[in-house]
């Protein structure tokens, strides 16, 4: 299991450290830190064997989380611990960054004992650990207020299924209260059907049941959550296409022309639409044009950045850019990283629906008809890339 | 106000501020001093003075001031025992508290205050808590058991406590259940033979049904366990993976991988035939993809695992190639993983959209990735003949690039295409050529003068182009050396009259002017060969070649086997068994999938079943001995015996478990041919523990188990290293390392036969050499050796042979025969396989002796980065019989004096010097015969460092 938990800063200073096997000694607080933090060499490896001992780490801004152990362990729970932690952490408290671990370090010890014991995670929902855990989060001031989108990084398409308008109650999860989903996989209101190729649901969902007769039922937990994802590649209706030009003028000149297309209902409205147009690391200057939005070129990201607030169904818009180069000896050629995309559309690009959501209370004498329901579709993009 | 303030106090008077809060009246001051305290621990400041003070704050009902003075606690007791003591009352008093959060939060501290006194109090209130009436008590009080049996494993055992684990499995608390599940666990594996986890079909339907309602964690504990369960027939396991598999939508990836290892695991149990075997295939990988959107560290891990399940089961994969292609952020590791998977996955159907993907990556960044896509172009050439033509115009449109490495790993799997096909791209031979003088990597150059070499005929100018080549011959590596020779020869065979002098001039470089010894024996023999039969010679060196296989990196199946058992840990992220990087005891059973109980496994393909041919056609094989016997010796039998020494061969077919009943299982589902003579001896006999006795490598794999344990001494075994590839030895592969337990020194052999043909008839010689080393018995191989099967022999050695001074000291010259031929190889044995186990000498001996060993036997050593202490060091060196006589520390340095002894006698005395905190150890040795003291230093860094 797992032997110890330390947390580093980018200098690869131990904010904290929660050893709970004597198996691992203090050097290895060091050995992580001279093989993997200070190392000249990117790192190759998410799990590092030094001198038989074992370190997974994983980094979120410039912090370094790591676990350590002398046995075989399960590797995917350790990961899966991490992010635990770290979502456990960011509920608590906001960004993980150093100055908020440092803010809240009783907290995490607190934290640290009630969800590993042994080295063996424990029950981590946010909202169980609140009858455990006595010390409150504190925020930096300057923290950004708005609640940031989890940080999942979802892999071609993610929708997510808010399965909200169903308030349950601001005490811990009542026993007995139970909501359930219509299953994917039957007809939609006169639609066909749509296939999905595999999905995966929150542990509150009974997988068992879902297995026999399709169809979600779980008790939630407190707050937001994500209930189900999906993935599927049949008859996706991708909601915009990029159609990206770009023609190289002699050694120091680039044209790019990018045209956008929406693909859906004129009626609806995307938003938040954002497209990035990588640039070569010896740009000079920049001069872009552009029909709709704000383009910027961003030195620091080596991009183009283009915002388009809202932009309506079966619309085209385009950005043109010219791009002065600095000669270079370099023989390499630009790798060209693909023109990524973010949006986010008023419906579920899959086809998929929730057809009805029921709630059993039996408790609390509530019935299905008192809850108000309500079913909100987004599409949001995840990784929505184009090579170009 | 936050607490990061806590951290920016640094005055002098600190210490006693602190100690004035901690007594204070006021419990916010209190708090706020504890706090304090704590954030002083965390940066590394010492704060233990103040113990008693914040112990003091311990009697408290507020949640928070106790939850810190624990945290305190738990820091501190290890460094004073005494203290701790005081603070026990208190746990005993809250281990009665009527808020159940306090009973845990005591019995969890407590259970984390690894001091041994306070073990004996700690009994009590554990017993009460293991049964109290609140689960969360309860679930904290079995993972507590298991932190006790870490620090006192036979107090656990007497107090009773293991028993009331084992009830708490049918706990009505499902995250009961999964906590001591997990402790049982782990508990049982530090004790391979014990009954602990008795797994029935009763409590496995337990386990069944706490799997449906407890947390994700616990889920992953009680799949683990599953895992290591093995069904009585296919129904049984049947009936648990249809209760699984809906584990396998989970969205915690841990549970996907460990319900995927059950599965995997029983899967074996299933007949082919069964509808059920495909709908289960078909449900596997869905799941599996899915895994590849997590994020990328969890990525990694899946297709580490994903490679396994590829090569165990290619079908389940077949048609999901496009998941594996490679996206443009993905991190390095995910990249260079999602490659190897392609080239496995890649086939017929799929290999047009591979290779454009392939030659896209090939114009990336990163170097290693850019390479491994090369490679890969050529992989799929050789795998799939129909894109071969494809896969060589894209590998010449590459080379047009100009990038350098990019030409050299072109040119390297060119050379492959062309064993592969042969005579049938030899027109791009010209494109190759134009790069000759950009190559300046070994492996490119050797490749570049073996094309050369080998299509001599065709190529106008390859007496030039190779003459080229020797003119720096000194200052190429050996592997370039060696292939110049070849190629020259090969010239020389094929164009014999305007080549004389060029092969003149490359014998002699090779025979005359080289130190290198393969160099010159293989220059001796083209030479005797080309002067006493040149017809012979054609024969010999332009012999047609053997074909090359198409997958490579394959994983050895029996190793497989035991990777699949470890499905999502550490072992299946590094491919390695657990043994290979766990320290001690752990992990160090083999684990192996059960056998398939079904009786039309006649019908299995070898493709679908790498797991070896069914048992009835290998009567010779001996399944499983290592777990048979290491069963045996926990038993503690005793007598010695001598027998031949047994060969093990890689097909795996017994059933090990740590969970017992596997000797019978074993014994009763195998049919007749295993039970043979060899097989009956063991139960009645033991282990020989004096020199000489022929051992099997079943014996020594036994030892292996219990030098981890400890009981045995067992010096440190280097891996296997390849000693005759089976270029050299029409097709015969061995490799070995060199063992020394309790007293025995033994060859452990590995041979393949990479032929098509049989082999019989082995045999093994030694040269003369510098101890004497010599067979202590035949070599035996029981069964002939089919193609592609490989045994593994463990060659008993002792050291009266006749004796020869080698150059250098340990090179030992063998020589292998077969029916085919007989074979020479030479290689370098460690030297700490010589040293005896009655090589600690007096103190006065010690001191006398170094006294009279003159001062310019001496020899200085430095051995770099050693991460020991002394006392870790003296310890894993005495495993290897290098004796500690007498320890100093001389100014904050420890000094070690060691002694050890030869076989021949010889003692050598020596002085470790280590500093603490600096990873370079200073060593002298000295020695009435000096020679011997590179060779001991190099000893003693191959202990140190394994």
């Amino acid at each position: 299991m797992i032997g110890g938990l330390f947390i580093y800063n980018h200098k690869g200073e131990v904010l904290i450290s929660r050893v709970y096997r004597d198996d691992i000694g203090r050097n290895a607080v060091d050995a992580f830190r001279v093989n993997v933090i200070h190392a000249r060499q990117q790192v190759r490896s998410p799990v590092t064997n030094i001198a038989r001992t074992s370190f997974f780490h994983v980094k979120r801004s410039n912090i370094w989380l790591a676990a350590v152990t002398k046995q075989n362990v399960n590797a995917a729970m350790v990961f899966e611990f991490l992010y635990k932690m770290c979502d456990v952490m960011a509920a608590y408290f906001g960004k993980i960054s150093e100055e908020n671990i440092k803010n809240n370090f009783v907290l995490i010890y607190e934290l640290l004992d009630e969800i590993l014991d042994f080295g063996y995670p424990q029950n981590s929902e946010t909202g169980a650990l609140k009858t455990f855990i006595t010390q409150q989060g504190i925020k930096s001031q300057h923290e950004d207020k708005r609640r940031a989108i989890p940080d999942h990084q979802p892999g071609d398409w993610a929708n997510w299924l808010a399965a909200g308008g169903h308030q349950v109650s601001s005490e811990r999860a009542l026993p007995g209260c139970a909501g359930e989903c219509e299953p994917p996989h039957v007809p939609t209101g006169g639609k066909q059907s749509i296939a999905i190729d595999d999905c995966t649901f929150h542990q509150c969902v009974r997988l068992s049941k879902f297995d026999s007769e399709r169809s979600i039922s779980f008790i939630p937990p407190d707050g937001e959550f994500e209930l189900m994802r999906y993935r599927t590649t049949k008859d996706i209706i991708l909601p915009f296409r990029v159609i990206p030009l770009v023609r190289e003028v002699g050694r120091t000149k680039l044209e790019v022309k990018v045209v956008i297309k929406s693909n859906f209902k004129p009626s609806l409205l995307a938003q938040k639409i954002e497209v990035r147009i990588p640039t070569p690391l010896n740009t000079s200057g920049v001069q872009v044009i552009c029909m709709k939005g704000k383009a910027k070129y961003k030195a620091s990201e080596n991009a183009i950045v283009w915002k388009i607030k809202r932009m309506a169904g079966m619309k085209e818009s385009q950005i043109s850019a010219e791009i002065e180069l600095l000669p270079t000896n370099d023989k390499k050629k630009w790798a060209r990283p693909p023109i990524s995309m973010n949006f986010e559309v008023p419906f579920a690009p899959s086809g998929l629906k929730v057809r009805y959501l029921k709630v059993f209370e039996p408790k609390l004498n509530y019935s299905d008809h008192d809850v108000i329901k309500w079913v909100r579709y987004i599409g949001r993009s995840g990784i929505y890339e184009t090579r170009c | 106000m936050t607490d990061s303030k806590y951290f920016t106090t640094t005055k002098k008077g600190e210490i006693f501020e602190l100690k004035a809060e901690l007594n204070s009246d006021k419990k916010e001051k209190k708090k706020e001093a504890v706090k304090k305290v704590i954030a002083s621990m965390t940066v590394g400041k010492d704060v233990s003075a103040l113990f008693p003070d914040v112990v003091n704050c311990m009697q408290t009902d507020n949640l928070e001031l106790k939850k810190l003075v624990y945290l305190y606690l738990m820091n501190y007791a290890k460094s004073q025992p005494d203290m701790a003591i005081m603070a026990v009352n208190t746990f005993v008093k809250d281990c009665e508290d009527p808020n159940p959060l306090i009973r845990a939060l005591a019995v969890r501290t407590m259970g984390c205050i690894r001091v041994d006194k306070i073990t004996e109090y700690l009994c009590e209130p554990l017993r009460k808590c293991l049964k109290d009436e609140d689960p969360y008590v309860r679930k904290t009080a079995a993972v507590c058991v298991a932190k006790l049996h870490d620090i006192n494993a036979q107090l656990v055992e007497d107090q009773g406590f293991l028993d009331t684990l084992k009830d708490l499995i049918s706990d009505s608390n499902p995250m009961v259940v999964a906590n001591a599940v997990a402790a049982l666990s782990e508990i049982a594996e530090s004790h391979p033979s014990s009954n602990l986890l008795d797994l029935n079909p009763q409590s496995i339907n337990k386990l069944l049904t706490a799997l449906n309602e407890c947390t994700e964690w616990g889920q992953i504990f009680i799949l683990d366990c599953l895992a290591n369960y093995t069904p009585k027939d296919d129904r049984e396991a049947q009936s648990i993976c249809e209760r699984v598999t809906p584990r396998l939508s989970h969205a915690n990836s841990a549970v996907v991988l460990s319900a995927v290892k059950v599965l995997m695991k029983f899967m074996e149990m299933l007949s082919k035939d069964l509808d059920y075997y495909g709908t289960l295939l078909k449900k596997l990988a869905p799941p599996l993809v899915t895994l590849l959107s997590a994020e990328p560290e969890l990525q990694y891990v899946a297709l580490r695992n994903i490679n396994l399940i590829v090569q165990k089961r290619p079908e389940i994969l077949k048609h999901e190639m496009k998941v594996f292609f490679v996206k443009y952020n993905d991190p390095i590791y995910v990249k260079l993983e999602k490659l190897d998977i392609m080239i496995r996955l890649a086939s017929q159907a799929n290999i047009a959209q591979v290779l454009a993907e392939l030659k896209e990556y090939a114009t990336e960044v990163d170097v290693d990735f850019v390479r491994k896509a090369v490679r890969a172009i050529g992989r799929c050439a050789i795998k799939v003949e129909q894109s071969a033509e494809r896969c060589v115009s894209t590998l010449l449109d590459l080379i047009q690039t100009k990038v350098n490495y990019v030409v050299q790993e072109a040119i390297v799997v060119i050379k492959d295409i062309f064993r592969k096909y042969p005579n049938k791209y030899e027109s791009v031979i010209a494109t190759l050529c134009e790069n000759l003088d950009s190559l300046d990597e070994p492996e490119a150059r050797a490749a570049m003068i073996w094309i050369v070499g080998e299509y001599a005929e065709r190529i106008d100018n390859a007496d030039e182009l190779l003459e080229s080549f020797l003119e720096g011959f000194h200052d190429e590596s050996t592997q370039v050396q060696l292939q110049l020779l070849t190629a020259i020869v090969k010239l020389f065979l094929k164009k014999p009259t305007e080549t004389q002098e060029l092969v003149q001039q490359v014998l002699s470089l090779a025979t005359q002017d080289s130190d290198n010894p393969d160099l010159r024996d293989r220059g001796y023999i083209y030479w005797r060969l080309l002067s006493t039969d040149p017809v012979a010679a054609k024969e010999v060196v332009l012999a047609e070649k053997p074909l090359i296989s198409e997958e490579t990196d394959l994983i050895e199946p029996t190793l497989l086997d035991e990777l699949i058992c470890y499905i999502g840990t550490l072992a299946s992220v590094y491919h390695k068994p657990p043994s290979a990087f766990v320290e001690g005891g752990r992990g160090v059973v083999h684990k192996s999938l059960p056998p398939r109980t079904a009786s039309n496994e006649s019908t299995e393909s070898p493709e679908t079943a790498p797991a070896g041919p069914p048992s009835g056609e290998q009567p010779d094989v001996i399944p499983a001995q290592g777990d048979l016997l290491g069963d045996l010796l926990n038993l503690d039998l005793g007598p010695p015996v001598s027998g031949p020494p047994l060969a093990t061969s890689s097909v795996q077919m017994g059933a090990v478990d740590l969970l017992g009943g596997g000797l019978d299982s074993l014994m009763g589902d195998e049919p007749e041919g295993i039970g043979g003579p060899n097989f009956v001896t063991p139960p009645a006999a033991a282990v020989p523990a004096n020199l000489g006795a022929p051992m099997g490598s079943g014996l020594s794999d036994l030892f292996d188990l219990t030098s981890g344990v400890g009981t045995l001494s067992g010096s440190y075994v280097a891996p296997k290293a390849v000693w005759l590839p089976a270029m050299k030895a029409k097709g015969l592969e061995i490799s070995g390392t060199f063992t020394r337990q309790v007293g025995s020194i033994s060859m452990d052999l590995q041979l393949t036969n990479k032929a098509l043909q049989v082999m019989t008839d082995f045999a093994i010689q030694f040269n003369r050499n510098s101890f004497g080393l010599a067979p202590a018995a035949p070599l035996q191989v029981h069964a002939p050796l089919s193609p592609n099967q490989t045994v593994e022999i463990s060659l008993p050695l002792n050291t009266v042979g006749s004796v020869m001074k080698m150059e250098p000291l340990n090179n030992l010259q063998v020589a292998v025969k077969n029916n085919i031929d007989v074979f020479y190889f030479s290689t370098l044995y460690p030297l700490h396989i010589l040293f005896v186990e009655d090589g600690k000498m007096e103190r006065q001996m010690f001191l006398a002796t170094w006294k009279d060993i003159p001062n310019e036997n001496e020899a200085q050593f430095q051995i770099r980065d050693c991460p020991l202490n002394a006392e870790a060091a003296s310890s894993r060196l005495q495993s290897s019989n290098i004796f500690t006589v007498a320890k100093r520390n001389v100014e904050g340095q420890d000094m070690l004096y060691q002694s050890l002894k030869l076989t021949n006698g010889i003692w050598v005395l020596a002085e470790l010097r280590i500093q603490p905190g600096n990873p370079n150890f200073m060593l002298s040795l000295k020695c009435r015969a000096p020679e011997v003291s590179p060779h001991v230093c190099q000893a003693y860094e191959t202990i140190l460092k394994n």
